[in-house]
């Protein structure tokens, strides 16, 4: 099977600070793909190099057998490959219309029959038709986020990278969106790189996943392995066995 | 012992192009020196009402409560002025969006610092020392190089412990922490936590700590409060989540994806209408 997105050697560094530092991952087409790992370990720079959004000093991203140029992409590019960002409130504009926001996407990419699809990504997040003509500092985080999927979404592209996209919501609400982008890739064949904190997210969504940490991949392996504790790295480990919750550590007293 | 905080029926609404959305509809609670946590619905009314007590209500919203006391402070009669000096000083909220919270134009150190030395008179070296040492308690690595980035130049978990670190040096009687670790890999999470913790435990600060995670929450809270649709619909012990009666906080509980579970597609919520009455 040939991978639809490829990102090989890839080095990324601010000033003299090594972001990324020749981190490689292979992803299949239809796939979704897991990244976890350190806060600040990179996986938000990795997905933003993609998308084309950093700057990338060596290595290089080769998306459908296209090696992509290094910052420049074409339009094709920008609705084919779709990034929900980590943060809601600076990737939405404060003060646009939520029909606004939904709009822009399509208007540039000539997309026919807006009306439809702008009443229908929103009942696809879970949000009623009163939210559309609200202002974005007008919602509350999580309703935020889900603006944020409805916009990657409803330019069908075939390749979302999703940084952290249920961060921000409730269990119930969650589950409904893990729901709707599980069948949205099964339906329309999309791959998916998936940033996420929470290895019971990463293991539902993902087949197969990497581990980072300071800048580098420490570990790869697929999502059974991970939930049968066949981990190699002694970081991953941690993270397993924080998953479990916080654990008051008794007062020593004295 | 008087509660530290009374927040009784506390109404917050907002007048939009298409009608009244009414985003907190009389919730009521204390909060001594502990832990209370609030979950509940996206949307459900978790950072109006503590933007309320904040006193950061926008000012076109309608707010109303019955009392709303911090420490004997009458929080509805306070002027601004008041209500700006309570918040520098005894009283802090985490906002959701920590890194839209901090001065984009000035450096994450220097928000520190500044606001270390508005509490104590302290010199510019020792400040800068303290200031890294509080970015290291909340386990940011490198904490020099940090210290001079902008919030932009930093990750979304950096920016959530920067925020904390710098309500941390103000040392509040009352803490606000609105999705404080949403951002965070779990083992930095836990740590963080033990820094709240030793907060409550040592320094007998009162914390209100707004999640959605409910296992977080249900390890690391003496109570929990449930909210759905601008209410509070159930209030438990934090052990006692098992036994939750509402439906939407059993439901919760249910749609979690678990390491080791296989469930596609996640069971969902069938919300009741009569849970928004
Ligand atoms: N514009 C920038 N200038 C300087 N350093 C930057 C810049 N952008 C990112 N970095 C640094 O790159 C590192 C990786 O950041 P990144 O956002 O990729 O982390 P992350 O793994 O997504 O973390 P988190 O889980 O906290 O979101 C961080 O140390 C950050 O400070
Ligand atoms: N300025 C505003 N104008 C109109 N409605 C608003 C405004 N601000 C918030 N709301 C609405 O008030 C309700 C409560 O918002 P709040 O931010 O308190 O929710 P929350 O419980 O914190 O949710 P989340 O978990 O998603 O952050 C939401 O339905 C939101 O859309
Ligand atoms: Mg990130
Ligand atoms: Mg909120």
């Amino acid at each position: 099977m040939t991978s639809a997105i490829s990102v090989e050697n890839l080095v990324v560094t601010y000033d003299d600070f090594l972001a990324l530092n020749d981190v490689s991952i292979s992803v299949e087409a239809g796939e979704s793909y897991g990244l976890v790992g350190e806060s600040g370990s990179g996986k938000s720079t990795l997905l933003r190099a993609i998308a084309g959004l950093a700057p990338v000093s060596d290595g290089q991203i080769v998306i459908g057998g296209k090696t992509l140029p290094r910052r420049k992409r074409d339009k094709a590019f920008y609705r084919q490959v779709q990034m929900v960002f980590q943060d809601p409130y600076g990737s939405l504009h404060p003060r646009q219309t939520i029909d606004r926001l939904l709009q822009e996407p399509l208007a540039i990419h000539g997309v026919p029959d807006a009306e439809n699809r702008i009443v229908r990504a929103l009942d696809e997040v879970g949000l009623g038709p009163s939210f559309r003509f609200r202002y974005a500092h007008q919602l509350s985080g999580g309703q935020r986020q889900r603006i944020a999927i409805a916009r990657a979404l409803i330019v069908e592209p075939s390749v979302l990278l999703l940084d952290e996209p249920t961060s921000a919501l409730d269990a119930s609400v969650q589950a409904e969106v893990l729901n709707l982008l599980e069948q949205i890739r099964r339906d329309r064949k999309l791959t998916f790189i998936m940033v996420s904190h929470d290895l019971g997210v990463v293991t539902h969504m993902c087949q197969r996943l990497a581990v980072m940490k300071n800048g580098r991949v420490v570990e790869r392996l697929t999502a059974p392995d991970l939930v049968a504790g066949r981990i190699s790295e002694a970081y991953t480990q941690n993270l397993m066995v924080a998953s479990k919750g916080f654990v008051r550590k008794e007062a020593v007293s004295g | 012992m008087n509660p530290l905080l009374t927040v009784d029926d506390l109404h917050v609404s907002f007048p939009t192009r298409t009608g009244k959305v009414d985003a907190v509809r009389g919730v009521s609670f204390t909060l001594g020196r502990e832990r209370l946590g609030i979950v509940g619905e996206s949307g459900s009314g978790k950072s109006q009402t503590g933007r309320a007590i904040m006193g950061l209500t926008p000012p076109h919203a309608q707010i109303s409560a019955k009392t709303l006391n911090f420490d004997g402070i009458d929080l509805m009669a306070a002027s601004a002025k008041q209500k700006r000096s309570l918040r520098g000083n005894r009283i802090a909220m985490i906002l959701q969006d920590p890194k839209y919270s901090l001065n984009p134009v000035m450096s994450i150190g220097r928000q520190i610092v500044e606001t270390l030395r508005t509490h104590e008179k302290i010199s510019k070296s020792d400040a800068r020392d303290r200031a890294i040492a509080m970015l290291e308690a909340v386990q940011i690595r490198d904490a020099g190089r940090v210290f001079d980035l902008h919030p932009h130049e930093v990750s979304g978990g950096m920016g959530q412990r920067a925020m904390i670190a710098m309500m941390l040096v103000a040392g509040p009687e009352m803490l606000i922490a609105d999705e404080p670790t949403s951002a965070l890999d779990v083992t930095v999470q836990l740590e963080v936590l033990s820094v709240l913790d030793k907060l409550v435990a040592e320094r007998g600060m009162g914390l209100i700590f707004i999640s959605h995670d409910l296992r977080l929450v249900s390890s690391f809270c003496d109570r929990v409060i449930v909210m759905y649709a601008g209410k509070i619909v159930e209030e438990l012990a934090a052990g006692d989540l098992a036994n939750a009666k509402h439906p939407y906080t059993q439901g919760l509980l249910n749609c979690m994806p678990t390491i080791g579970s296989d469930r596609h597609p996640l069971p969902v919520l069938d919300r009741k209408p009569e849970w928004a009455l």
